[in-house]
């Protein structure tokens, strides 16, 4: 890690001789990770737009109440303020669990990951209960266009947080077997930007759909 | 890692520590982001719970702000996102996303808000003719009757 922290390219690292630029990187000091960072982070760009697409669905069809329960009667902040600190807690402590991992100490990480994990579940159990609750009351996805919008985007969301729990577990179980190698490190990075990226995510669900919703 | 020895004021502008997305954060870059976070987070929850602005547009508005706010907070302090990381190439498939949200989130919301208010019922009809000029004939399965504007 230190070494390519102190990685600088200038134009001569891109000239082979004779002045004539190299586009193979033969040093391989062009990605230090193999670009599977990046490769990584544009997954999660193309994860972003199906999130706006269904962001684009509510906004437009988010009013359609088809003479049904409307945010107002349906939403209790209260609820959503704790499944917000229940994600929001989660972001730190992986924070912390990746901390730990710079500093080779494995049985702390697993903790911290644990924790992460444990936060997780407590978001997906106040996001069943709420879902239960609110199809118990009749507000069923095939209420009204608000409702069916209302679904799909949290819905898919508390599906992409309930498989990074998985992966979660699955990685835990990896690196209690094999250590801390580089391999694990490098998915575990990037379980730890999915994780961050879902986070940014529920930012815009609860100020778009259940902030703005009860105004 | 060097980041122990390295001046943190110094470090917005040389940062050549944070070298790719999702690792390499110090203990009090998590800390920063969470405590903003918590705050980010509190203030719009207090303004729609207790409605201190009392205007439901206003709040809504400054609702929005303190999110765009948070998600940056979050991109910098989680995320580790800044302009260098793997070689400006984060930052611009980040630019680019970004581009094509706006696209999609302005675009419906524009071209839906028009597309409704055009497809009123006649009595909200902007461009139809006058309601006299075309009477309806009784026995032909025509549309509800023309309602008087309100």
């Amino acid at each position: 890690m230190a070494a390519h922290s102190t990685a600088a390219f200038t134009a001569d690292d891109f000239k082979g001789p004779g002045d004539t630029p190299v586009f193979h990187d033969a040093q391989g000091k062009h990605h230090p990770e193999g670009g599977t960072m990046l490769g990584f982070w544009l997954y999660l760009m193309s994860d972003c737009l199906i999130f706006a697409a269904l962001f684009a669905v509510y906004a437009v069809l988010g009013r359609n109440y088809a003479a049904g329960p409307s945010p107002k009667d349906l939403f209790d902040l209260k609820l959503v303020a704790l499944n917000t600190s229940m994600l929001l807690f989660s972001s730190i402590t992986y924070g912390f669990a990746m901390l730990e991992m710079e500093k080779e100490k494995q049985g702390r990480m697993l903790l911290w990951l644990g924790v992460t994990g444990l936060f997780g579940l407590c978001f997906i159990g106040l996001e069943l209960y709420e879902f239960h609750h609110l199809i118990h009351e009749g507000a069923t996805p095939q209420r009204s266009a608000f409702l069916s919008a209302f679904f799909t985007l949290v819905g898919t969301h508390g599906l992409h947080v309930s498989l990074g729990i998985v992966w979660l577990v699955i990685l835990m179980i990896q690196v209690q077997m094999r250590g801390l190698g580089d391999e694990n490190k490098r998915r575990l990075m990037c379980l730890s930007m999915f994780w961050h990226f879902l986070d940014v995510v529920w930012i815009g669900v609860f100020t778009f759909v259940y902030l703005m919703g009860v105004l | 890692m060097s980041v122990a020895s390295e001046d943190l004021h110094t470090r917005g502008s040389g940062r050549d520590v944070h070298e790719e997305p999702g690792g390499h954060g110090t203990f009090r870059d998590y800390m920063t982001g969470f405590l903003a976070s918590v705050v980010l987070t509190a203030i719009p929850f207090w303004l729609v719970m207790s409605d201190v602005l009392g205007n439901p547009r206003l709040t809504g508005i400054v609702v929005m702000g303190f999110a765009v706010v948070q998600i940056v907070v979050h991109m910098v302090y989680f995320l580790h996102m800044n302009t260098k990381s793997e070689g400006g190439w984060t930052i611009l498939a980040l630019i680019f996303t970004l581009t094509l949200v706006l696209i999609t989130l302005v675009g419906s919301v524009w071209v839906m808000y028009h597309l409704d208010t055009n497809m009123m019922p006649a009595d909200h009809g902007m461009h139809m003719p006058a309601p006299q000029s075309t009477p309806t004939e009784p026995g032909v399965a025509a549309p509800a009757p023309h309602q008087h504007q309100h």
